[in-house]
């Protein structure tokens, strides 16, 4: 077990420094999540943003904590394209209608 | 576990983009979460479950260097941060209950609000605590060497999953609660 403590092999994982880094990217991200929410920023504008941090941070937490980034290309390939496939398929049905009723809302 | 986590996924995605097009299509939806209290105690519980996230990765990294007297620390750290997760969470359901928000009413007459948010959070708070008995479980057996570090592993993943799901259900639930 010790050969594999460092990264050097098979699916062994980051330093407690690297754990750390990415924790407190995580913390800030999250802390300007919030700072944005006491901005009265336009909603879409809001939206877009705080949807992209979180996919950030989700991209974050997947690749370090759960170490995806270490693991084997096609457990990656496995996972993240149907994951993103099958979300744009659920959004193919509402996105055309959310947008309608979202400027509907904004001119009235 | 990685093929139920694919699955979770888009349960919650679902959910989610199915509670954003309920909220759009419904003018007068309800925006109980003023700053304080409710999104400054669901953002200390979302720095609450990143940081047992945290303990839980120290944790599966001890487990790798086969040390189990701190492996099991580490994962009785992060059952307790979960533990402190759903109690900060239950006092909130119960605020809201207070209020009049219930899963099938709101004060405003839109019990969808109630259904879709008690919903959301309901599963969530679901996976959290079977989460916490996992750990526990983890924390057992793997002190008691019935488990190896690989079980332990695996248990970290759902961990982190559980954690990245509160990463969507927070800004697109709390912190979108603005005026559209």
């Amino acid at each position: 077990m010790s050969t594999n403590a460092n990264g050097s092999e098979g699916h062994a994982v980051g330093s407690t420094r690297l754990f750390l880094i990415v924790w407190v990217w995580l913390v800030a991200i999250t802390g300007f999540e919030v700072f944005l929410g006491y901005e009265r920023l336009e909603p879409q504008l809001m939206l877009a943003l705080l949807v992209a941090l979180s996919l950030v941070k989700a991209a974050l937490i997947v690749s370090y904590f759960m170490h995806l980034r270490y693991e084997k290309l096609s457990l990656v390939l496995i996972l993240v394209p149907p994951a993103i496939f099958c979300i744009c398929m659920i959004l193919i049905f509402f996105f055309p209608d959310s947008w309608r009723l979202m400027q509907m809302r904004l001119q009235g | 576990m990685w093929l139920f986590i694919l699955s979770d996924t888009l349960t919650f995605s679902a959910m989610l983009l199915a509670y954003s097009y309920i909220r759009l299509a419904n003018p007068g939806w309800p925006r109980p979460f003023e700053i304080y209290p409710a999104i400054a105690k669901s953002t200390t519980m979302t720095i609450i479950l990143l940081f047992s996230s945290l303990t839980m990765v120290l944790g599966v990294a001890a487990a790798h260097r086969n040390d189990r007297k701190a492996a099991v620390r580490w994962l009785l750290f992060t059952a307790l941060g979960g533990l402190a997760f759903v109690v900060l969470h239950t006092t909130e359901w119960i605020n809201l209950f207070h209020e009049g928000y219930t899963p099938w009413s709101t004060p405003q007459g839109m019990p969808l609000f109630g259904a879709t948010f008690f919903g959301i959070t309901g599963l969530h708070m679901l996976h959290v605590t079977i989460g916490v008995i996992y750990l526990l479980v983890m924390a057992w057996g793997y002190g008691s060497e019935k488990f190896d570090a690989d079980d332990v592993e695996v248990s970290g993943l759902y961990w982190h999953f559980v954690d990245l799901v509160w990463m969507f259900v927070f800004p697109m639930i709390y912190l979108m609660s603005i005026k559209l």
